[in-house]
């Protein structure tokens, strides 16, 4: 291993939709067999399917470790009710919750809601951007012991650790507190797929978890960098960020495709570099891409999930655990802990010690 | 006989100073209630919502249970752990949508395999607006008018898509709402999530006459029950709608003992519980409408008068004549030497159903069989091991009664409630 940074692996399990929660539980347990820091579940108002959110939700209770981040609008959503309903994903699973935000982009999205027409790019994720910092400071609007149950007083909550937020965004207004106290993770992990250069810069700011796309380790170490770079101008360090290059993947018939590489072209749009082999083909690219310090990890979209799941993870993962450059088992329960980010500290438990002190 | 429980939370019944109660926000609470609802058989488990926490002269409200998780989220994580149970959700019609709404749903309803419901409440609130984007707020007639075109859009969407389970588009252009696409989600196992409407006003009955399923009510005496009864089944065929198309299902409290008397001791300790010397002068100045943290709980009534509209207490239902509550509570201090706290226990707080088992299940069935109420939702005053006296208690006797089921017969709660499959209207 050159960069003794450990490999972060993730894999989306949306596909043709269903309906039946016992679909979703078999990918999350398969996943969590492969000991993935997290699954995805990608999600749209246009598209067919149920809502993400709730479907992880319903498998929180029936899975043990593995990370759950459904892909979430912030466009014709409430901020509030958003940053309430990850936050209870969070207790739900007990600290496994992350949240992927997304934008709207299209009318027929609009017309659906019909509150709104669609907007440029820029303005849609400045406003999830928006969304996304209003979420952590409601998140972080409880400190972690603001419930103190003092029966002497007859206080249920310390009111000085409840605050409110404030936030006054170009697009909404939110005064807070949260009603869901802080979750176990202090603030879910955010991810951002950091594509496009709007999204990027967002991603850059709020983000815990940023997917990139790149057709070489070359490309992807240069996205990388650009969003560590993008990260520190608004006075974030790379330890606080995680950057995974997304591939869709194709693992096919065989053990080994014939012949393996990556497709130039986008047989599936907003799913990353499109790749096509065996699993062993995929844990050879993993492991030159990690070596050559190009990301640390990878999401993985498996275009046919019941069939290419298992081979990522009975073929591809397992490889790299031989390898010893993936773990066998969660050694921690939370996805931060899976993740190695910090748990956040209240940034108004800071605010408000740093003025009792002075 | 239909039964419900609530998850005692964020309100002035649950007793948090008891050593059993446990955390309101671990999922392990839900867990345990919703599986103890489910071992007696009930209909369905009902959450209830917070969209702004309680404030008292611009400060957070402390001295109840605060914090809840978002509804629809842990009902999903419930469907895992429960197989037969309802699964209700109270969420807002005032800021939310019906596209968003209706997705998560139907999402529900597949998800548990047709047990899912809606409790549809509005807000009139500007205090709540704040933390939204639509700010401001809607008054009374418009807060109603816009929940019935809501949940007649959700209905729509639900409707879309053809029993063979292809999508048809939608285009609703009403008052409130401009939806126009197709809906994401087929027809649920119940066609429809059952719609429960709560609260007791002329606008809300007219609106659960015409669109709900069940209707979540408070009152306390048979007599009330009654009259409620025949007013709001009166109403239903107006709408083509029969008595056995809407339950009536009021909240209540129950308190079980050995004997009728420990019973009541019991009880009487709960109130003495739920109203602390703090909480007592925070229920009169909820009355009062201003600060009066000078008195003594233990002490005489505050001889000043009311400050009605001083916004001194906001999140709180607002108390329609605070002269008059005033005024009789003066009253009834004065007739019986009682304290603040003491008068405040004496009339803010009352239990439905106290007594033995035998009692309480005589009560609840004399509720059902004189026409005042098609069931009832529990609301216990712990977590979460507040019903598990009525379960393990009361429940056995209603059974051996043939009051209450002794097995699930459906799979959905619309079998549970005894309520028809909505006619699929393409």
């Amino acid at each position: 291993m050159t960069t003794g940074r450990p490999l972060h692996l993730a894999a989306e399990i949306g596909g043709p939709p269903r309906y039946e929660p016992d679909h979703y539980l078999g990918l999350a347990r398969l996943a969590e067999g492969g000991a993935l820091d997290y699954v995805t579940l990608g999600d749209s108002f246009a598209r067919p399917g149920p809502d993400a959110l709730s479907v992880l939700a319903r498998i929180a209770p029936v899975t043990d470790r593995i990370g759950l981040v459904p892909t979430v609008d912030t466009t014709h959503t409430e901020p509030f009710h958003v940053s309430s309903a990850v936050a209870t994903l969070d207790w739900v699973s007990r600290g496994r919750a992350g949240w992927t935000a997304d934008v709207s982009t299209t009318e027929a999205v609009a017309r659906l809601f019909g509150r709104r027409t669609t907007a440029p790019a820029e303005a849609l994720w400045r406003e999830a951007g928006e969304a996304a910092d209003a979420g952590a400071r409601l998140w972080d609007s409880w400190e972690d012991d603001a419930e103190i149950r003092d029966t002497a007083t007859g206080r249920f909550i310390d009111r000085k650790k409840v605050h409110h937020i404030d936030f006054e965004g170009e697009a909404f207004s939110v005064r807070g507190p949260a009603i869901v106290p802080r979750p176990p993770q202090g603030r879910p992990v955010t991810v951002i797929d950091g594509t496009t250069a709007p999204a990027r810069a967002v991603a850059a700011r709020h983000a815990d978890v940023v997917h990139i796309r790149a057709t070489s380790p070359e490309q992807a170490a240069a996205a990388r960098a650009d969003v560590h770079r993008l990260a520190a101008a608004h006075g974030r360090s790379a330890r606080e960020l995680r950057v995974l290059v997304a591939l869709a993947v194709d693992l096919g018939d065989a053990e080994t495709a014939p012949e393996p590489g990556l497709e130039s072209g986008p047989p599936l749009a907003g799913h990353g570099t499109y790749f096509r082999g065996g699993p062993v083909d995929l844990a050879e690219l993993i492991s030159q891409w990690y070596r050559a310090g190009a990301a640390d990890g990878f999401h993985l979209t498996p275009i046919t999930p019941a069939r290419d799941l298992e081979r990522i993870v009975n073929g591809t993962v397992a490889l790299l655990q031989h390898r010893s450059l993936f773990r066998t088992f969660h050694p921690g329960h939370t996805l931060r802990e899976h993740l190695g980010l910090a748990r956040p500290a209240s940034r108004y438990a800071l605010a408000r010690t740093a003025g009792e002190r002075r | 006989m239909h039964l419900a429980a609530h998850f005692p939370g964020v309100n002035s019944t649950t007793v948090w100073s008891d050593p059993r109660s446990g955390s309101q926000i671990d999922f392990a609470s839900f867990e345990y209630l919703a599986r103890t609802a489910e071992r007696g058989k009930f209909d369905f488990f009902f959450l209830a919502e917070g969209l702004r926490l309680r404030e008292y002269d611009g400060r957070v409200h402390d001295l109840d249970v605060v914090g809840r998780p978002e509804s629809l989220t842990v009902l999903n994580a419930l469907a895992a752990v429960t197989d037969r149970l309802g699964l209700a959700a109270t969420v807002n019609a005032t800021f939310n949508e019906p596209y968003e709404l209706a997705r998560r749903l139907a999402t529900l309803d597949h998800l548990s395999g047709g047990r899912a419901a809606w409790n549809v409440v509005t807000s009139s609130d500007a205090f709540t607006g704040e933390n939204f984007r639509r700010g401001g707020f809607l008054d009374r007639s418009d807060r109603y008018t816009r929940a019935a075109e809501f949940v007649s859009t959700a209905r729509e969407l639900w409707d879309s898509w053809t029993p063979d389970g292809m999508p048809r588009p939608v285009a609703h252009h009403g008052t409130h709402f401009d939806v126009s696409g197709e809906f994401t989600v087929p027809r649920s196992p119940q066609g429809h999530p059952v719609v429960i409407q709560a609260g007791d006003s002329d606008e809300g009955r007219e609106f659960a006459a015409s669109a709900a399923d069940v209707i979540f009510t408070r009152h306390g005496t048979l007599e009330a029950g009654r009259a409620f009864w025949a007013d709001v089944k009166g109403r239903l065929a107006t709408y083509g709608r029969g008595p056995d198309d809407l339950k009536i299902m009021p909240g209540v409290t129950v308190v079980v003992a050995d004997t009728d008397a420990e019973a009541q001791q019991y009880a009487a300790e709960i109130r003495r519980l739920q109203v602390s010397p703090q909480n007592a002068i925070l229920t009169l100045e909820q009355v009062w409408g201003r600060d009066l943290s000078g008195y003594d709980p233990d002490g005489p009534f505050p001889d000043i008068d009311p400050e009605p509209d001083s916004g001194f207490a906001q999140g709180r239902v607002r108390v329609a004549d605070p002269f008059a509550v005033a005024a009789k509570w003066r009253a009834l201090s004065e007739e019986k030497g009682l304290s603040i706290r003491e008068t405040v226990i004496e009339s803010a707080t009352r239990q439905s159903f106290v007594g033995s088992p035998e009692t309480v299940a005589a009560g609840l069935t004399a509720f059902v069989d004189q026409k005042a109420a098609d069931g009832f939702i529990l609301v216990p005053h712990l977590t979460p091991g507040g019903l598990d006296d009525f379960v393990d208690r009361v429940v056995p006797l209603l059974q051996e009664r043939g009051a209450f089921r002794s097995e699930y017969t459906g799979s959905t709660l619309r079998a549970h409630l005894g309520l028809a499959e909505p006619v699929w209207k393409g």
